[in-house]
């Protein structure tokens, strides 16, 4: 594997939408011609160079390319975008859509992400040290595609809209979450081991949904069916189980309807 | 006094029988001249196609429904959206393109006259200010009137003088340019949780049939002499087995006679067949009756259609066929927007995929073409896609590129998961009609013009109509082997001259143009009767004063209105 060393040497006045610094945009560049890769600064477009220091050497593929970003990204969008292998590994925050479209490889981030992180991804890791805030893992505005694969861990907690038509793949959130998780969703997986505020599993179709804290508010359209032990994310805990959302449509597999599943700690 | 000589180009014109002549066009400011000048700017059109500006009869480009579109599909722009670029306004969307990326693609395709097929009466203003922010293009509006109170009520008693009277209001009031019927009685009786699927399916409180209201509104346009025909979209759309229901329809234009002085031949058009020609009764066993519908159009003279043609893309549907939105919706799962207008119409938008993979998206995009290619008479078959419903608009290249070439439909239907049981339920594998530029032009440009009766105006290249001249990469005695070739050339026209002003070179726009908003001022003498069932009606029923209902001049600043003296 080859690393490049990205040093933030100038803070972005506007925030710098950099959708360029992924390891597929990188591999097989000089440090010259990656320094010389487009970015955008509002509607301005400017260069990577120009916010960035560039050292090391990419590998010939996104796979062999290893992104570090040595500092902050609190004023930089997109880091990750639409990547499909290799890894970008950030010493500090980042700002919104990190890893958003992102099909495979592997995105930790040191510090906390912003809002949009992991939008409609469809493989590969994210891993999050700090929080992060709202919109984990959803659909892009409007679209009923949202995430269909791979793996988010967030170390902290997350803001609200987590999940939102989701169709494939986990989110880990380690702390507390707010509202709306899984909102629309036909699949996929969403562990919350902290509390939640509310509107857990709105407009659920498919998936499912634990909660190792509590919920505050259930929503009405879940109903309990029993309880049950199980491992979740390497710890074995007793939960209630609920299901729902009744309000909203479900498939059926051989003749029986298929339901979205919300997990709860037991009391 | 601006002149521009277009040169040594293959002309193609129906209109005046020319058929590929190495011919010169002259412009002189925004008309089509005998000659001009030594001093007149010359384009060289030496080995390309040659043909005039073409119309659109059936697209969905402005007013709320597009809007309710945009507003809820932002996904719809999302990496389909062209980078800002000095010179052009904001280019965005797909299926439901801004104002401006609207009028650029058209222009770029070559396109002179688009006509907005379903404006809601009381929404004209908005109708209005989004046709005057869409540039270049000259556009004209059919208000609907199927599912109407006046004129439903007026229909029930037979009475076609007071029909008219009030559509004639409607029209001048709305700026509008024709008569539009959307599933007559069928988006009314939705209000009831009802449908009309069939003809004799009777509309609840009023108590009048689609048969009735179809028949109404035909004897009504005539007895206005319109330019246009009634235009209509039929009942029972998309539903399998729908076919016998669109014969019964078509056959009620039999006997009927056109009267108007626009030289139009046809007294019904009936829009978008595809979605019209289905057989089968269920998604099971859905199939193509094209072949039937189309033997039907072929002898009928006083129908035109347009084909509807699916694209195999995502799209967003829209219609004001309320009670077709909800079922579709119902079918997809997808996101679904609905409105009931007043006394007027309902309307409804619903995103849909019509993937290649999907048996049922196959067999509905062979239907398109197999209606094109079976037409014996391309001047009264036009190429459309109900932009945005079965496609957008800016597919009409790749339309093109199917009739013109069976290789290409081979290809597409190649690609098809279900290549086998769309050949078996469709007639589209057995057809090697591939249509000749002739025909194309006959079916987007000269067919249309006549239909719209705007032949005077457009779809020509003969002395005197508005110099619209659009120019195509097509050598037209040797067509491309590569049917890519034939869509790019579509795609992008080399030059476009829409009234007299250079608009496009090599697929770019070079001006913002001279848009006129074309409308329709049928003349009809005073009838008391009508002026007080429309006072009273605003009074009690409507939620805006009379007053304030009508479209105001400044909402279309360039018009071209066409008058209509109406003898009693």
């Amino acid at each position: 594997m080859a690393t490049v060393t990205l040093t933030p040497t100038k803070t972005p006045g506007l925030y710098l939408e950099a959708t360029t610094i992924t390891p597929d945009a990188f591999a097989g560049k000089t440090p010259a011609q990656i320094a010389g890769l487009e970015a955008r600064e509002g509607k301005v477009p400017v260069k990577l160079g120009e916010f960035f220091r560039v050292e090391g050497a990419p590998g010939k593929t996104p796979a062999e390319t290893d992104i570090l970003v040595d500092g902050d990204c609190t004023r930089v969008k997109y880091l990750g975008y639409k990547m499909t292998a290799g890894s970008v590994t950030v010493n500090g925050n980042a700002d919104m859509y990190v890893g958003g479209w992102m099909k495979g490889g592997r995105i930790h981030v040191k510090g906390n992400v912003h809002s949009f992180c992991g939008i409609a991804m469809e493989g590969g890791e994210i891993l999050v040290d700090g929080k992060a805030e709202n919109y984990l893992g959803s659909a892009y505005r409007g679209d009923w595609r949202g995430m269909r694969g791979g793996t988010i861990r967030i170390r902290g907690s997350a803001g609200n809209d987590i999940g939102t038509f989701m169709l494939g793949g986990t989110i880990v959130v380690e702390k507390d979450a707010f509202i709306h998780v899984s909102t629309h969703a036909e699949g996929g997986t969403v562990i919350i081991k902290g509390n939640v505020e509310g509107r857990v599993g709105g407009q659920m179709v498919k998936g499912d949904i634990y909660v190792l804290g509590s919920i505050a508010y259930m929503l009405p359209g879940f109903q309990k069916i029993g309880q049950v032990e199980k491992e979740v994310d390497g710890a074995r805990v007793k939960l209630d189980h609920y299901i729902g959302d009744l309000g909203e449509r479900h498939p059926k597999s051989k003749g029986k309807e298929i339901y979205a599943n919300l997990f709860v700690r037991a009391a | 006094m601006a002149e521009i000589l277009v040169k040594n180009g293959y002309v193609i014109d129906p209109a005046n029988g020319i058929d590929g002549d190495v011919a010169d066009v002259a412009i002189r400011d925004d008309r089509i001249v005998e000659s001009v000048s030594s001093g007149a700017k010359v384009i060289d059109a030496r080995g390309k196609v040659v043909m005039p500006g073409a119309l659109d009869v059936h697209a969905h480009v402005a007013g709320p429904k597009v809007n309710v579109g945009r507003l809820f599909r932002p996904e719809d722009k999302l990496f389909k959206s062209p980078e800002a670029r000095p010179n052009y306004r904001v280019e965005m969307g797909f299926s439901i393109p801004s104002v401006f990326k609207t009028g650029y693609d058209y222009a770029r395709m070559g396109y002179a006259f688009v006509l907005e097929a379903a404006m809601p009466p009381i929404h004209s203003p908005h109708v209005h200010e989004e046709i005057h922010d869409t540039p270049i293009i000259d556009e004209g509006a059919l208000p609907v009137f199927g599912n109407n109170w006046f004129v439903m009520e007026y229909l029930k008693n037979k009475e076609i003088e007071n029909s008219a009277a009030y559509v004639a209001w409607l029209i001048r009031a709305t700026k509008g340019f024709g008569i539009k019927v959307v599933n007559p009685g069928g988006t009314e009786a939705w209000g009831w949780g009802l449908n009309c699927l069939k003809l004799d399916d009777p509309v609840p409180y009023f108590d009048i049939t689609p048969a009735e209201i179809i028949t109404g509104l035909m004897e009504t346009n005539e007895y206005l002499g319109l330019p246009h025909s009634m235009h209509i979209h039929q009942n029972s759309l998309g539903e399998p087995g729908n076919y016998e229901v669109t014969l019964d329809s078509l056959k009620l234009a039999r006997g009927v006679k056109p009267r108007n002085s626009f030289g139009r031949t046809q007294v019904m058009h009936s829009t978008h067949l595809q979605f019209h020609s289905y057989g089968g009764d269920s998604w099971a066993n859905f199939e193509s009756k094209a072949k039937e519908v189309m033997d039907y159009v072929n002898k009928q003279k006083n129908i035109t259609i347009d084909l509807g043609c699916v694209t195999l893309d995502e799209t967003t549907t829209m219609t004001a066929d309320g009670p077709f939105e909800h079922h579709l919706n119902a079918l997809n799962h997808l996101k679904w927007a609905n409105t009931d207008v007043e006394l007027e119409t309902a309307a409804g938008v619903v995103p849909y995929v019509y993937d290649k993979d999907i048996k049922v998206c196959g067999i509905q995009w062979a239907i398109g073409l197999e209606l094109g290619l079976l037409a014996k008479d391309p001047t009264r078959t036009f190429i459309t896609t109900d932009h945005p419903n079965a496609g957008p608009f800016t597919r009409y290249p790749r339309v093109i590129k199917w009739l013109m070439s069976q290789k290409a439909r081979e290809a597409t239907l190649g690609t098809f998961k279900h290549r086998d049981k769309v050949i078996d339920a469709t007639n589209l594998h057995g057809i090697d009609r591939e249509l000749t530029l002739y025909e194309i032009a006959q079916m987007t440009r000269a067919g249309p013009a006549k239909a719209l009766g705007l032949s005077g105006m457009y779809g020509s290249l003969g002395p005197g109509m508005d110099a619209n001249v659009a120019v195509f990469d097509l050598d037209y005695r040797k067509m491309p082997d590569d049917p890519e070739q034939i869509e790019r050339a579509f795609q992008r026209a080399l030059w476009f001259v829409k009234s007299g002003e250079i608009v496009v070179k090599d697929g770019e726009i070079t001006s913002h143009g001279n848009k006129r908003t074309v409308w329709v001022n049928p003349k009809v003498k005073e009838n008391a009767q009508v002026a007080r069932d429309i006072h009273e009606k605003f009074a009690k029923d409507y939620t805006v004063n009379l007053d304030n209902y009508p479209v105001r001049d400044y909402l279309a600043p360039n018009p071209l209105v066409i008058d209509v003296d109406v003898e009693a």
